[in-house]
């Protein structure tokens, strides 16, 4: 039985009619055209669907929508504000840290959680956080270098 | 090189990099049309079986279902194999509707080795295909056998490479729409090859080409995998045409392991004569390639396999048989290096032991028999340009090869791994391309390539040289690409030839526009045509500046003297060829040019656990002039970490025909934590035939790694491993019989 819910997407409320069962990979993307945020495995294990749940990077493929209820919500689309890029996003492009971009969402709200949690975190650190979110093209290199520019950034505000 | 280059070698972002950090590029299954519909293939849960009866009767009645379709006739022949289709108003009922379909199958004898495939009395894969191997060739180059009788030792050895998944993080998809009034159908795929999709999906729906117009959205990867027409596309498209409204199909994670494409494993023996010194005399190698149930592109991967042998190591004589078996397993295909990984790890780990037998230095011998540029090759290849002995020095200093290799504590070590890869292939049906160059008034730059961006940042190289030729920033440049019914024609994205040939076709085409502009202006600035440079947005004599007009001037001087606007130029190019080759039957020069390089590993081996840590791959690398060199960075790194997972970690496992691991989870490829230290040497040349002295970067470099960690686990432990990939429970193992060898 469907029923509406209302979630909280980058600041907006959105009332949507979902199933107990619909994932909030589901909405996002086929209920309310949010296609940042991908759908690489639906089982949780490449990190494509990451996105911010009060701050924390949640993998919405395994996540019900009802469970986001009463959360804020951050995809990638709500990232970046004004016409700018985010930091991180600016990063990404300059430092070559994506090819073919299907994973960069993710990556980016990985990077994030982590970012806004400790300023500086460790190489160590990034690598374990970042762990759950795959890439094939780049080798990791460049998205890692790409974190590590923002995190030497000093006083700047996420 | 002299010349002064503004754009072409600047490493600048990919120009769709914005796009893609704010999540608004869009990928095939991010692709939404008025009133679609959702397919899913209904698969053989079976490996081999005839098919009695496919009673679609009740998924027809399901509510919400809108067509089913048969796709197997007569046969399955692997788990996973496409039996029939479904079409319907979402995807769980699509779902659902494929599990009412009711399949009586009479299962048949299956066969899952090629060895055994092979032998007489094997079960029939394909009607008529005798011994069940659908491709075979035996060539011999020089003469073998007399070759063998002057050598000083022969070695004869024996390897296994594993199948790989290409695992792009893209699930395949594609989307189709068809307009009943002219006939047109139109699909979006992800696909590496475009206009090969549209000559595939005309044959099978049999329509014209000209009715069919492939679009390339965004592609999440490909690395080979994406170059097969799939039921994805045939099905979106046949259920488009015959219900009058857009359909889609998106394969799930787990039919992208079993049901598109592998890396094929292989069965290889190499036997190699040589001199005392370390001089190769004569090779002769056997390949029996798992194909899986299909053919796909078996020919060119044996071929590859083959005469790649005879290259970068100068190997005289050289007699080579290859098999492509069927199995009732999943199929293979292109992968990143097609045909010559498996050949590589092969040779490259086999001179590593001859080197030990003969008490040689391994890099040593890699450079003695290195080919170089401009001497003749056994298969008629000719080889303009030719880094490769430079690339060994390199990389062995690099990784500090003299004062490390066989002096690390137990446990550690390095190890080195040549290789070599064409840029593009010269002559094999359609393989060239085209491109259109238009001048803007205000002097901006519209480009037309057909070349198939798939994350590698093909839109942005060919850009770069278009800038570069125009003498314009990139932001001056917009680009159209990879649509059948609006670009030029271009093969696709395969045997790493995009940059060369669909560079050169861009290059050409702008260089058409810039002599029109300045045949033009020549007069008015009372100079010689060939004295006038473009550069910053200007055109001008050359050592004269203040003798020119800004390039929007001169077009807009262009246009009100009534001649035809926009400018246009065209240009198309296809490799110098002075003898047409497949290489199936004749030899001849296979690539425009061929690229060079070693990889130099240093690994770390835990004695208690077997891990293995690549701790750092140097790649001394010869891809000619790098056209955007943080993008060639992001080829070789991609390709270090993916050949890392061929050493180490990856293998698609099969028992009695079923993938056990189609998972991301269970499957493993590397992650951050796993990442080494990369770094790369660039070793300088300048080809005469690639776009600005340009050559391949995306696929040799993945051809290597794997050796050269096996080569360098060696050094560490002093054991010699023969099949990929080198798991912790065979590091145990070896350390273990190691020890009771000693202790007995």
């Amino acid at each position: 039985m469907k029923q509406a819910i209302e979630l909280n997407i980058n600041g907006d409320t959105h009332e949507i009619l979902v199933s107990p069962n619909n994932t909030l990979l589901e909405v996002l993307r086929d209920k309310l055209g949010l296609m940042g945020t991908k759908r690489g495995c639906d089982l949780g294990a490449c990190g494509a669907c990451t996105v911010l749940i009060n701050g924390d990077a949640y993998l919405s493929c395994i996540m019900l929508a009802v469970d986001a209820i009463g959360k804020e919500i951050l995809t990638i689309e709500g990232l970046a504000e004004g016409g700018d890029l985010h930091p991180l996003q600016r990063s990404f492009v300059e430092n070559g840290g994506l090819q073919c971009g299907f994973c960069t969402p993710g990556m980016i709200l990985t990077a994030k959680a982590i970012l806004d949690e400790e300023k500086h975190p460790t190489e160590e650190v990034i690598k374990r956080k970042m762990a759950g979110n795959l890439c094939r093209c780049t080798g990791y290199k460049k998205i890692f270098e790409a974190v590590m520019s923002v995190t030497e950034q000093s006083g700047k505000e996420f | 090189m002299g010349k002064e280059l503004n754009v072409v070698g600047a490493r600048l972002p990919m120009m769709d990099a914005a796009q893609k950090v704010k999540g608004t590029a869009l990928f095939t299954d991010d692709l939404i049309l008025p009133g679609m519909l959702f397919g899913k293939i209904l698969r053989s849960p079976v490996p081999h079986a005839k098919i009695l009866n496919i009673d679609t009767s009740r998924a027809e009645k399901l509510p919400g279902v809108k067509g089913v379709y048969a796709l197997a006739k007569d046969k399955v022949r692997y788990i996973g194999d496409d039996v029939a289709a479904v079409c319907a108003i979402d995807p769980e009922i699509a779902e659902e509707a494929v599990e009412l379909i009711k399949v009586d199958y009479e299962e048949l004898p299956a066969v899952f080795d090629p060895l055994e495939a092979k032998r007489e009395g094997a079960p029939e894969i394909h009607e008529g295909i005798k011994n069940n191997t659908s491709f075979a060739i035996k060539k011999e180059f020089g003469d073998v056998q007399k070759a063998f009788a002057e050598c000083d030792a022969i070695f004869e050895d024996i390897f296994y490479s594993q199948p790989v998944n290409h695992a792009p993080l893209e699930p395949h998809a594609a989307l189709a729409q068809f307009d009943p009034l002219n006939g047109e159908l139109t699909i979006w795929s992800s696909t590496q090859i475009p206009f090969f999709l549209r000559r595939n999906l005309s044959n099978t729906l049999q329509i014209p080409e000209s009715k069919v117009r492939v679009i390339k959205p965004k592609v999440g990867g490909g690395f080979g995998q994406k170059i097969d027409l799939f039921a994805k596309d045939f099905c979106a498209a046949w259920f488009a045409i015959q219900l009058g409204k857009p359909v889609k199909f998106v394969y799930e994670r787990e039919e992208v392991f079993i049901c598109t494409r592998q890396r094929h494993p292989m069965y290889i023996t190499v036997k190699t004569g040589m001199k005392k010194d370390g001089t190769i005399l004569a090779q002769k190698f056997q390949a029996h390639a798992d194909g899986g149930a299909y053919n796909s592109t078996a020919p060119t991967m044996i071929a590859l396999s083959c005469y790649f042998l005879m290259i970068p190591y100068r190997v005289p004589n050289l007699i080579y048989e290859g098999y492509h078996v069927y199995t009732n397993k999943p199929v293979g295909g292109a992968m990143r290096g097609h045909g010559i990984p498996q050949a590589r790890f092969a040779v490259e780990r086999q001179l590593d032991m001859i080197a030990a037998r003969l008490g040689l230095d391994a890099a040593e011998v890699r450079i003695k028999n290195s080919i170089h540029a401009g001497e003749p090759h056994p298969a008629k290849f000719i080889i303009n340009t030719c880094g490769f002995s430079d690339s060994v020095k390199k990389a062995a200093d690099a990784i500090g090869w003299k004062e490390k290799r066989g002096k690390l504590p137990l446990g550690r070590g390095v190890g080195l791994a040549g290789a070599s890869f064409p840029s593009g292939v010269s002559n094999m049906s359609h393989i060239s391309s085209g491109a259109v160059v238009q001048l803007g008034r205000d002097g901006a730059v519209n480009v037309l390539s057909g070349a198939a961006d798939i994350g590698q940042g093909a839109e942005t190289v060919i850009s770069q040289i278009v800038a570069e030729e125009l003498g314009v920033p990139i932001e001056d440049i917009r680009i159209t690409a990879a649509d059948t019914g609006i670009t030029p024609l271009d093969p696709g994205t395969f045997g790493s030839g995009v940059t060369v040939r669909a560079g050169n076709a861009a290059r050409l085409a702008a260089i058409s526009v810039k002599q029109k502009l300045c045949n033009f202006i020549a007069d008015k600035l009372e100079a010689n045509v060939a004295d006038l440079v473009a550069k910053d947005r200007n055109i001008f004599v050359k050592g004269s500046p203040e003798k020119g007009m800004t390039l929007s001037e001169a077009i807009k001087s262009y246009q009100y003297a009534d001649l035809p606007m926009p400018i246009v130029g065209r240009g198309s190019w296809m490799a110098p060829a002075t003898e047409p080759t497949t290489l199936f039957k004749e030899d001849g020069n296979f690539a425009p040019s061929y690229s060079f390089m070693t990889q130099a590993a240093e690994v770390d081996v835990d004695l208690h656990t077997g891990k293995v840590k690549l701790l750092r791959m140097v790649t001394a690398h010869d891809c000619g002039r790098a056209i955007n060199p943080m993008l060639v960075e992001g080829q070789l790194e991609g390709s270090v970490v993916g050949g890392m997972g061929q050493a180490l970690y990856e293998n698609v496992i099969v028992e009695k025909g079923q993938v056990m691991n189609p998972s991301f989870l269970d499957y493993g490829f590397p992650t951050f934590l796993e990442m080494p230290e990369i770094e790369a040497i660039e070793v300088e040349t300048d080809d005469p035939i690639g776009p600005f002295g340009a050559k391949e970067a995306g696929e040799g470099t993945q051809l290597s790694p794997a050796p050269a960690i096996v080569n360098a686990i060696y050094d560490a432990i002093g054991v010699d491993f023969m099949e990929l990939p080198i798991t912790p429970e065979k590091i145990l193992d070896a350390l273990e019989e190691k020890k009771n060898r000693k202790n007995s």
